[in-house]
């Protein structure tokens, strides 16, 4: 079978399981559809939050991002797991004991303020809606790569199947669906690692394989595969692959911000709060997050020897070939534009950090200009005119080839066979379907639950509320769609702005409304504000208008944790000078304060008190 | 009474994520960025330690830390549970 009818089998297979537990979970009332009946056990929940965190970006770009940044990529991975702590210690379990239905719900309530409920919907609105945005593209990606469908149409099926399972079961359809796709999705990402693990080190488990020895005795068998990773760097002119702080725009201190930033953010991000509304009782909502960080750190711990590996491969076998010599996946890759190769005139390709590496990628850049592009630089290679290409490419930001190449041609660089490729195609999928639903749950609970029924019309019926819900949810896919088939051309930009906000305003408000019986209404709704206005005036200002980082030179992604500690400031100081909060307050904080047992009795006791 | 216990047990679990805390703190920001260069010097087989601790050790460590609260925790919730509903049950008998 070829590589494509195998992928229309997996990815028709996987659609028809997502679409089948979709049907089996539909429900019939709002506590259903915004928190699956708190009835999720913890296990599930943790392996539905993990589908639910890891992107289309986690899945495809993430080992790739680390491939080219060696040790500073460690950012992410630890940016991105380290969240899990915070949210386990400082929030899950209270969420959980406060017990409604949204991220919102809890800061309108313990805050006794419209205003900071209306703040909150529209953080957790905009939040999700940028980084669902990137999720359809990616449907469309996946779609338009791996069986040249067209992107748009790419993005209009996985709109469908989002659409249908999404107002279906909502809360409870989407957990159960995510459970199905995080088995995809980690079976997809695994299998090709394991396997160009033992191809290159003869170890199975990639995280041993990437700190042993090379195989291969051509390329000098025996040396450690990192120090041989170093040595070509060193060859090539690129910084050192282990060493820390090798470049000055990842220097100490902006790894560290950038590290907290995304930390604090993860730990902000609404629609991984939400999924410990999902689970039984506080016991249950401790051990799902720890369940969620041990599904996650399945990848998360792979994906660094993934890229190690993929890195070596890449350039040893590719380094110095000619046309004929080059392996078969290159000329497959170098159709999509995520690879391309200029050479100087020697048939011999050179990658390197220098003028005179002669590996691109297409980028952003449109395709007719890189098709014009390439047949000029023909033209010179054949000395009839035309033009090198290669200064141009360079002065672009192009050089190199593009991250996404990394997870997407492993398969074949490890020379699996066809059927694992096609897996990787519904791996994708999941990885960009299962994040995108939870996205979209949050949009139509902020706007059906807090916007609508809390303050709009709060006499409104269980029936109508379970209708604004779904229409809400039908709505945002739509919406969704329509920014994955027109994407805004900041896609990555929008992401940092995503964690820098999710930073600098829900993190502080929710740890702050825990935490401290003092604060009230205006401190935490100044510092929000300050937070989010600070952070937000920042990252436009330098991404979109040329402002330098004035911040000692602090990086747009790193510039969430000063937003935040600024949030904390603010509030904390005006503490002294605002009134308590008032004593039914007090009692909402003791409630979620109050140690709860385990038990039959006390489940009846917390099912009563919902 | 009933604020006593409520106290309690409300500073055994500031105790708890305290420790937890730092040592996440340590993990993840001391070993994997600020002391990164440092231990890059000593190697664990064929990895430097500082970027083991970036790529691989801190998030292993993050794991392990969430278990062990999870675990503690919830034993500490049964515990002080039981007394609440011990003095309440006591009250109510008076």
């Amino acid at each position: 079978m070829s590589v494509s009818a195998w992928t229309y089998l997996f990815v028709g297979l996987s659609f028809s399981l997502y679409l089948g537990i979709a049907w089996r979970s539909r429900v019939r009332d709002t506590r259903g559809f915004f928190v699956a009946g708190r009835g999720v056990p913890a296990m599930a929940n943790g392996m539905a939050t993990a589908a639910d965190w890891m992107s289309a970006a986690s899945f495809i770009s993430m080992a790739g991002l680390i491939s080219m940044m060696g040790y500073s990529g460690g950012v992410y991975l630890m940016g991105w797991t380290g969240g899990y702590v915070l949210l386990a210690l400082l929030l899950a379990p209270y969420l959980r004991k406060f017990g409604k239905f949204t991220v919102p719900d809890f800061i309108g309530d313990r805050y006794d303020s419209n205003i900071a409920r209306v703040v909150a919907v529209l953080c957790a609105v905009f939040i999700s809606f940028v980084y669902v945005a990137g999720q359809m593209r990616g449907v469309g990606v996946v779609f338009s790569r791996f069986l040249e469908v067209d992107i748009n149409v790419g993005v209009i099926i996985g709109m469908a199947i989002v659409f249908v399972y999404a107002t279906l079961g909502g809360m409870k359809g989407i957990t159960w669906t995510q459970v199905a796709q995080y088995w995809v999705l980690i079976t997809a990402f695994l299998v090709p690692a394991i396997a160009i693990s033992i191809r290159l080190t003869g170890h199975a488990l990639p995280q041993v394989g990437m700190g042993a020895e090379l195989l291969d005795s051509a390329s000098g068998g025996g040396v450690y595969l990192l120090d041989k990773l170093n040595q070509i760097h060193a060859d090539l002119g690129f910084a050192s692959y282990t060493d820390a702080f090798a470049s000055q725009r990842w220097n100490r201190l902006n790894v560290g911000l950038t590290a907290l930033a995304l930390m604090v953010g993860t730990a902000g991000l609404p629609h991984v709060l939400v999924r410990f509304y999902t689970v039984k009782n506080v016991k249950a909502a401790r051990w799902s997050a720890f369940w969620a960080l041990f599904f996650i750190s399945m990848l998360y711990l792979t994906a660094p020897a993934t890229a190690a590996f993929a890195r070596y491969y890449m350039i040893d076998s590719l380094q110095g070939q000619s046309r004929q010599e080059l392996p078969a996946w290159f000329e497959s890759w170098e159709q999509t534009g995520l690879i391309a190769w200029f050479d100087d005139g020697d048939n011999r390709l050179r990658y390197s950090a220098g003028d005179d590496n002669e590996v691109f990628r297409s980028g952003s850049m449109a395709a007719a200009h890189m098709q014009a592009l390439a047949t000029s630089h023909q033209r010179w290679l054949d000395g009839a005119g035309g033009e090198d290409a290669r200064p141009e490419l360079r002065e672009a930001g192009l050089s190199g080839p593009d991250r996404d190449i990394i997870v997407l041609a492993t398969p074949e660089m490890a020379g699996l066979s066809a059927w694992i490729i096609a897996l990787m195609a519904a791996g994708g999928l999941a990885a960009a379907l299962s994040t995108a639903s939870g996205l979209l749950l949050v949009v139509s609970s902020s706007v059906a639950h807090d916007l609508y029924y809390r303050i709009i019309n709060p006499q409104a019926s269980e029936a109508k509320r379970l209708a604004v819900g779904r229409a809400t949810i039908g709505l945002a896919v739509v919406i969704a769609g329509i920014f994955g088939i027109y994407p805004p051309g900041f896609v990555a930009e929008v992401v940092a702005f995503a964690f820098g906000l999710a930073a600098a305003s829900f993190f502080p408000a929710l740890v702050m409304g825990i935490f401290s019986r003092r604060v009230g209404t205006v401190p935490a709704v100044s510092g929000m504000v300050i937070g989010i206005g600070f952070t937000a005036a920042y990252i436009i200002g330098n991404r979109f208008f040329g402002m330098p980082a004035w911040c000692f030179g602090i990086s747009a992604q790193a510039i969430g944790s000063v937003g935040m500690l600024l949030n904390f400031a603010v509030a904390l100081l005006l503490v002294p000078f605002c009134k308590p909060p008032g004593p039914a307050v007090q009692q909402l904080i003791d409630r979620i304060r109050e140690p709860e047992g385990s038990g039959p009795g006390v489940d009846i006791e917390t099912a009563a008190g919902q | 009474m009933k604020d006593s216990i409520a106290a309690r047990y409300w500073r055994t679990n500031l105790k708890i994520m305290a420790v937890l805390l730092l040592i996440w703190a340590i993990a993840g920001f001391g070993l994997g960025i600020i002391g990164a260069p440092t231990l890059n010097q000593i190697r664990l087989g064929g990895f430097p330690l500082g970027f083991w601790f970036a790529q691989q050790g801190s998030i292993i460590v993050f794991v392990l830390l969430i278990a062990v609260y999870a675990a503690l925790m919830n034993r500490v919730d049964d515990r002080y549970h039981r007394e609440l509903q011990e003095e309440r049950s006591g009250e109510a008998g008076k």
